[in-house]
């Protein structure tokens, strides 16, 4: 068997965890929806989905039956082609995002040396998905929606991106399993705690999350985008949706929060807690906070994020000249 | 003159205008326009009743608007087909009268102006260029009656589609859906209707292009989740500033009024809770009162207070529903579950009182359904203890939240002239600093004997319309615990020939009132023929029925005039300049709901 070398081993173990990581993020996604409408419930002085299965929680396996065998209708005065691959775009572009986050020291998809600038790659294509839903479905809702969610995304990438160059300036390197080594003794989040703020809203408002959820705003534009949409292809908008609360709250432990580093408890447990109270954190929001005018939040993107952005990234590039000028 | 008649007038005398007051300005227009050119009319309204001569309307319109302390607002407008009418002994020959309210802030007083019109000249010069809100109100008379207001900017149906053959309230057009062939909908029918729906800008005189920009007509409801019900608004949009905007309205008319004709005095009354299907017994209000104006009762003071009681529990109810769903308006998702959790308490007290939970129907003419249950206190005390701390919650969990302000302060301002202008009342009119309460001003039903203050705010903004609503359910939470502490003892029905249905007690063991109860409930009492009216301040705003009795046991014309309908009207107004977001925090800070648009 000379076949099976050490290599072959290495690339059916990498090809394994990719798989595994994949299922366990797309049933977190989908799992999310029913959790979400439990703490939600919670928060809000009710019960939420507790009549299916035990606590509830058969909840999922209903709604996932209920959305496969909806009628799947495409709009007759839509444009089929990206009115499709609108939500593939969206929910393919946050999986693929995943591939760069170490879960565990032995456990992740790839170990891309530019996994963040990956990631970042992966946000910006999501942008189309929204775009090509609201063009597409041809709804003037939808299309404000669109309009809303690229002026946003415009807005809230520009500072997004710098908010991690502290990181990688502190680190030196666009590797995530580097960034989480180089938390070793001190998480990011300290010293680089201004880099974080800005990080979650941008995040938050990568994801369309309350209170950004302006593309889609319920009471203004009736779900915006994707207000054309029924069936699976909804259906992967609304997972997307969920599966980019996971990837937004995976980043931030692994870049701020020392990934799956902890005392006692095995790391993939540190992890999970981790990424679970960033979860909790996107429910919370969304129960407590109304939704600011669109313009409003494009302004406070300019006016305060962004300066916020830059004066941390020059603050950090002096303290690391200061401390060592050799570097 | 009998007792009745004497305590109908001293009521109606401490219930609105002083006499002399209304003696000034009949004198002061006779005087203007000389003795020919107005007729009085003696009514139950009280409020002087003149009638105009069509050619002097608009002079006397404008005289009454510029005089000094001016009848500044166009309070309602309507019309009645008066070619069945038996009892007009001493009026002017009229086979339709228009009638127009106004009200004075300054005097406190209204006065009611009506013109008559011959059935084959239905025409008269429109007034919406001398009150702005005249506009939609003489489109209802033209769509319901028929009636061509010239110089009307644009005159087309309101309440009924633009397909409509026919005028509903006149009275040779039939009300029984028996009367007319079944209705049928065919594919082809469908699509004429929606046609019929589509918005031409260049009818409302809109342009499709600026100067720079091509302007996007967005079609917002009848289903939308901000229109608050079955409510449409076209929206010009220049990206998301809205241009210019066209409510469009009477999707969920049912033809009340028209009901009104039909049904006993006593059995309308269902009908009245879901005119404003949030308010409950406070519709029922205005309505018996002013049955038991016509009627000549006087009602007992512990019916007056547990009508007080029961109408501010049903304010407090509609406020909290308003506030949970303002909020949700703004993007926050949580408020309303609160909100509706306090409303089943209060619904608890309801269901124990009534009996019923949204729409008791629990006003009798004379009196209520029933007296007040043993406990009734204990449960009254326990809902009023429970509110205030919630109130402070929601003041500051969201009140002082910074992105609700931000939302909300300066959002569709607008000074109390405007809302004079556009015939605004209620808290919307408060929100802009005039304490215009008829609680206050017109005190009814014993509101005079109860301590609590008007809030008022300032800048008149979406925020201060919502923290009004706030303030006046803490005052009403006051005039409750009134109720607890000094609920009169006595009968909870008057003791008179026309209350409905008579006591039980009576009808149980008189003959007399046996043989009255079965005639009431079975033909309704026979009211004397006069014209009344009542104002009441309902959750809203100023809520009001106008009766035309001919002497019968319906009525020949229910006039109802509620405060979501100008306060619609009003929306282009204000949100000229505005963006999208901001059309929804209007929509919902002005507390409406369709059914008391539409009627």
């Amino acid at each position: 068997m000379s076949w099976w070398t050490p290599q072959v081993t290495a690339t059916l173990i990498a090809m394994i965890q990719a798989v595994v990581i994949l299922l366990a993020v797309v049933v977190s996604g989908a799992l999310l929806s029913m959790i979400e409408r439990r703490l939600l419930a919670l928060w809000q002085d009710r019960y939420g989905p507790n009549r299916v299965g035990p606590f509830g929680l058969m909840q999922i396996a209903a709604d996932m039956l209920k959305i496969f065998f909806k009628e799947d209708w495409i709009p007759p005065f839509a444009d089929r082609t990206f009115f499709v691959l609108a939500p593939a775009i969206a929910m393919a572009s946050l999986l693929l995002s995943f591939m760069v986050i170490p879960i565990t020291p032995s456990w992740g998809v790839a170990d891309l040396n530019i996994g963040i600038l990956f990631f970042f790659a992966m946000a910006g294509i999501n942008v189309y998905a929204v775009l090509f839903a609201g063009w597409a479905s041809g709804n003037k809702y939808a299309l404000l929606g669109a309009l809303r969610a690229s002026a946003q995304t415009l807005s809230y990438e520009v500072f997004m991106g710098l908010a991690l160059m502290g990181i990688v300036a502190m680190t030196g390197s666009f590797n995530m399993r580097d960034i989480v080594n180089a938390q070793e003794n001190l998480w990011f989040i300290v010293p680089q705690f201004f880099g974080f703020c800005t990080f979650v809203i941008a995040g938050i408002a990568v994801t369309h999350r309350h209170p950004f959820d302006q593309p889609e705003a319920e009471q203004e534009l009736a779900d915006g985008y994707h207000i054309e949409y029924s069936g699976m292809k909804w259906g992967m908008f609304f997972v997307g949706e969920y599966i980019g609360i996971v990837l937004i709250s995976a980043l931030l432990v692994t870049l701020f929060l020392g990934g799956w580093q902890g005392p006692l408890l095995p790391p993939i447990v540190w992890f999970l807690l981790k990424t679970a109270f960033f979860v909790i954190l996107f429910v919370l929001l969304r129960a407590a906070l109304p939704r600011p005018r669109y313009d409003k939040v494009m302004s406070f993107g300019w006016k305060v994020c962004l300066p916020l952005t830059l004066v941390n990234l020059l603050v950090t590039g002096a303290m690391i000249l200061l401390i060592d000028p050799g570097a | 003159m009998t007792a009745a008649d004497e305590s109908l007038i001293s009521n109606a005398g401490a219930a609105e205008t002083p006499a002399a007051s209304s003696a000034d300005v009949v004198a002061e227009l006779a005087r203007q326009f000389g003795d020919g050119a107005v007729t009085p009319q003696t009514t139950l309204t009280g409020m002087p009743v003149i009638w105009v001569p069509r050619d002097r309307l608009r002079d006397v319109l404008v005289y009454l608007r510029d005089v000094s302390r001016p009848f500044s607002m166009l309070y309602d407008l309507s019309a009645v087909d008066e070619r069945l009418r038996t009892h007009r002994r001493g009026l002017p020959p009229s086979d339709f009268t228009v009638f127009y309210q106004l009200l004075s802030v300054e005097r406190n007083a209204d006065i009611l102006l009506k013109v008559a019109l011959a059935e084959r000249d239905l025409s008269l010069p429109s007034v919406s260029d001398i009150f702005v809100n005249a506009n939609w109100y003489e489109r209802e008379v033209f769509d319901l009656f028929g009636i061509d207001f010239a110089g009307h900017p644009h005159l087309t149906r309101i309440m009924m589609p633009p397909t409509w053959h026919g005028h509903p309230l006149r009275k040779d057009y039939s009300a029984r859906a028996t009367e007319f062939d079944p209705y049928t909908l065919t594919v082809k029918g469908q699509e004429v209707e929606q046609e019929a729906l589509r918005f031409d800008p260049e009818a409302w005189g809109m342009q499709r292009q600026g100067e720079e920009t091509e302007f996007m007509f967005l079609n917002l409801g009848p289903n939308h989740p901000s229109a608050h019900g079955a409510f449409r608004i076209v929206l010009q949009l220049d990206g998301e500033e809205v241009v210019d905007c066209v409510p469009d309205i009477g999707y969920h008319h049912r033809g009340a009024e028209k009901m009104a004709e039909r049904q006993s005095w006593h059995s309308f009354i269902p009908y009245t809770d879901r005119i404003d299907y949030t308010g409950g017994v406070m519709n029922n209000l205005p309505y018996v009162m002013a049955v038991e104006k016509l009627a000549g009762i006087t009602v007992t003071d512990r019916a007056k207070t547990i009508r007080v009681m029961m109408a501010e529990m049903f304010r407090i109810n509609s406020h909290l529903l308003f506030l949970g769903t303002y909020l949700q308006d703004l993007g926050a998702m949580t408020p309303v579950f609160f909100t509706f959790t306090d409303r089943q308490k209060a619904y608890e007290v309801i269901e124990a009182i009534t009996g019923f939970r949204m729409h008791p129907a629990w006003y009798r003419i004379g009196g209520t359904a029933h007296d007040l249950p043993k406990g009734w206190d204990k449960l009254v005390q326990g809902f009023v203890d429970w509110m205030p701390k919630r109130l402070a919650e929601y003041e500051k969990a969201m009140m002082d939240n910074a992105i609700v302000r931000d939302r909300t302060k300066h959002v569709a301002a607008f000074t109390t002239q405007e809302a004079l202008d556009w015939g605004v009342t209620g808290p919307n009119l408060r929100a802009t600093g005039l304490d215009f309460d008829l609680r206050k001003k017109r005190p009814y039903s014993g509101y005079e004997n109860f301590d609590f203050e008007v809030p008022t705010a300032v800048n008149g903004d979406a925020f201060d319309r919502g923290m009004m609503r706030i303030e006046e359910m803490r005052q009403s939470v006051r005039i409750l615990q009134q109720c607890v502490d000094h609920m009169p003892a006595g009968d909870y029905k008057a003791d008179h020939p026309l209350t409905t249905p008579p006591p039980r007690e009576k009808m149980l063991q008189h003959i007399e009132t046996l043989i009255t109860h079965f005639l009431q409930v079975s033909w309704g009492p026979v009211l004397p023929a006069n014209e009344s009216l009542q104002m009441v301040e309902a959750t809203k705003g100023i809520n009001s029925y106008y009766l035309t009795s001919d002497g019968s046991t319906m009525s020949y014309r229910t006039r109802i005039r509620t405060p979501s309908f100008p306060h619609l009207q009003q929306i282009p107004a204000v949100m000229r300049g505005g963006f999208v977001p901001d059309l929804i925090a209007h929509l919902g800070s002005i507390d409406f709901v369709m059914a008391d648009v539409d009627r």
